[in-house]
């Protein structure tokens, strides 16, 4: 079984982000990036699903501009065997990061995408879903819980009330969750490797993609800010407060 | 030209947040229709008809769609998309799952998790963890929007009646298959809904120790809600995770307990309107955002907020 893995150089999950004086973007210089959480738990559930004799070969794949290489590096050196770099600098949106994707697809078969539910920068939360829609393929979003069983994905979802479990045909599109997996940190052995591993270079135009946008950002603003709070110093305070200058309680 | 809302449902009742998704449908046009598709489901189409600035519903009752998988409904809604200059739905798991996949059938940008409307084309969304609010306006033909419903506020219902039409259309198909579910059941009010919420962290230390906050929701008729260590650690489900991939939550007053306030958690409740924090270590970031913070052991201090709410 072949499976991809999409994943995205983001911004640092412990970064408060600042947005720019002239409230055209948020400041990403001299800000520390790295791989996208959610797509660090796709490399885990892909790479032990090689562990486990039921994938063969994982692809990691990224768009993104030279410095994007660096979270191919880190898949190889995770586990990935090889891996393909889609150069486009900027913004790009997420229908075209799905058509790009798909155009991957459609020349590497894989039985399996893997890839983040969101990624923390945009929290947009639709590659997977317009990926297996462009693709055809059944979905399996917000996954904690990932077997193959049968030629089919049975896939435990989050979903708002619960949980849910679904059975899609291969090949198939997940997204990750939080509760997936655990990633593990990759080894200096691993990172050393890694550099001989080989990444494909390709541009939109090799795939015979054109980017285009429906979306223009007009601002980024930062949020209004709370007002300065109030420490208590018991109990008795905070419920008096509650009830009396707040008012939210009976 | 006419806005379509895709009803929030269960089959067997409405989701009440289909009414925040209408407040923000009705900004972009005042005409505005509602999809429901399930089975068995025309008790939900009944409600949706009582919404103000409802003028139709289109009722695809089939089972098929019983678990709302999107390889059905995405073809369902592609049928029924020609005419409405956007469709919106709720930011759920269920819309989350499902906007995307029909803004890629109709080659369309798919707007997420919107909290303003300013024009029918332009939208304000949160992004980087709510730490930034991105205007931006589309130019598609008709918009895709998921809508952060905690965002506005509900329409109201029950002074009207709309006609209800039925949609034939049902795709069958094999690929997704739905194998089982496992929904927490409970009195207390719905996490998304609740005008106050009691939430707990890792400090609260184990699944016993929720009941000290269970007890408090009970007083409060408030619905509990967790940080995202509470839900890894087991204490709770992930039904009550809040935060940057949990659920948004927006209540009148917020009381965050052992919960340390990492970004992801803030993500998930900044909007609030009173937030109380509880927490022994006064250098928590939860303190930064709180308007009442009582820097205390929590295990001596809910003891007595509960004498003191009898």
């Amino acid at each position: 079984m072949k499976i991809l893995v999409p994943v995205k150089r983001v911004i640092d999950a412990n970064i408060k982000v600042r947005v720019s004086a002239d409230n055209s973007a948020v400041d990403l210089n001299n800000v520390k990036m790295s791989m996208n959480p959610f797509c660090e738990i796709a490399v885990e559930e892909a790479v032990r699903l090689k562990e486990k004799g039921i994938a063969s070969e994982i692809v990691a794949i990224t768009i993104g501009d030279e410095k994007s290489q660096e979270q191919l590096r880190t898949a190889m050196a995770l586990g990935a065997d090889r891996s393909i770099w889609i150069e486009q600098a900027g913004n790009i949106e997420p229908l075209s990061i799905a058509k790009l994707l798909k155009a991957v697809v459609d020349k590497e078969s894989p039985d399996l995408v893997i890839l983040g539910k969101q990624s923390i920068d945009g929290d947009n939360n639709q590659v997977g879903q317009m990926l297996a829609a462009l693709c055809n393929m059944p979905q399996g979003t917000f996954a904690y819980k990932l077997e193959i069983e049968d030629g089919r994905a049975i896939v435990s979802r989050e979903i708002d009330g619960g949980e849910q479990v679904v059975s899609l045909a291969l090949p198939a599109v997940v997204t990750t969750d939080l509760r997936l997996n655990e990633p593990r940190y990759a080894k200096l052995p691993d990172i050393m490797k890694a550099k001989k591993k080989p990444i494909d270079h390709l541009t939109p135009a090799d795939l015979g993609i054109e980017i285009s946008s429906s979306l223009k950002t007009l601002s980024v603003k930062e949020p209004a800010g709370r007002s300065a709070g109030v420490i208590v110093n018991s109990a008795q305070e905070l419920i008096d407060k509650l009830r009396n200058e707040a008012k939210v309680i009976s | 030209m006419s806005v379509l809302v895709i009803a929030e449902h269960n089959n067997k009742k409405l989701n009440a947040l289909t009414g925040n998704v209408i407040t923000a449908a009705a900004k972009i046009d005042a005409d505005v229709h509602i999809l429901v598709a399930g089975n068995d489901c025309s008790a939900v189409a009944e409600s949706s008809a009582e919404y103000d600035g409802v003028s139709k519903v289109l009722l695809a009752d089939k089972p098929s769609h019983e678990h709302h998988l999107p390889e059905s409904l995405g073809p369902l809604v592609i049928e029924v998309a020609t005419n409405y200059t956007a469709i919106l739905l709720a930011a759920s798991t269920t819309g989350k799952n499902l906007a995307p996949r029909v803004a890629a059938l109709l080659d369309v940008a798919q707007i997420s998790d919107i909290v303003a409307v300013e024009a029918a084309d332009t939208f304000v969304r949160p992004v980087y963890a709510g730490n930034a609010l991105a205007t931006v306006q589309s130019n598609d033909s008709i918009k895709i929007i998921t809508v952060r419903t905690s965002a506005f506020d509900e329409t109201a219902s029950g002074n009207t009646k709309a006609p209800i039409e039925y949609v034939d259309f049902a795709l069958e198909q094999d690929s997704s298959r739905f194998v089982s579910e496992n929904l927490a059941v409970s009195e207390r009010p719905e996490l998304a809904a609740a005008s106050i919420v009691i939430s707990g962290g890792r400090g609260l230390g184990s699944a016993e120790n929720f009941q000290i906050l269970e007890k408090l929701a009970d007083k409060l008729g408030a619905a509990i809600g967790a940080s995202r260590a509470a839900v890894d650690a087991g204490y709770v489900g992930n039904d009550l995770q809040v935060g940057q991939t949990g659920k948004i939550v927006a209540p009148d007053l917020y009381i965050a307990v052992g919960i340390s306030g990492a970004i992801q958690h803030l993500a998930g409740m900044k909007d609030s309107k009173v937030i109380v924090a509880i927490n022994s270590d006064a250098d928590a970031p939860i303190f930064q955002v709180a308007d009442y913070g009582l820097v205390a052991d929590l295990f001596q201090v809910l003891p007595e907020i509960d004498a003191l709410l009898s």
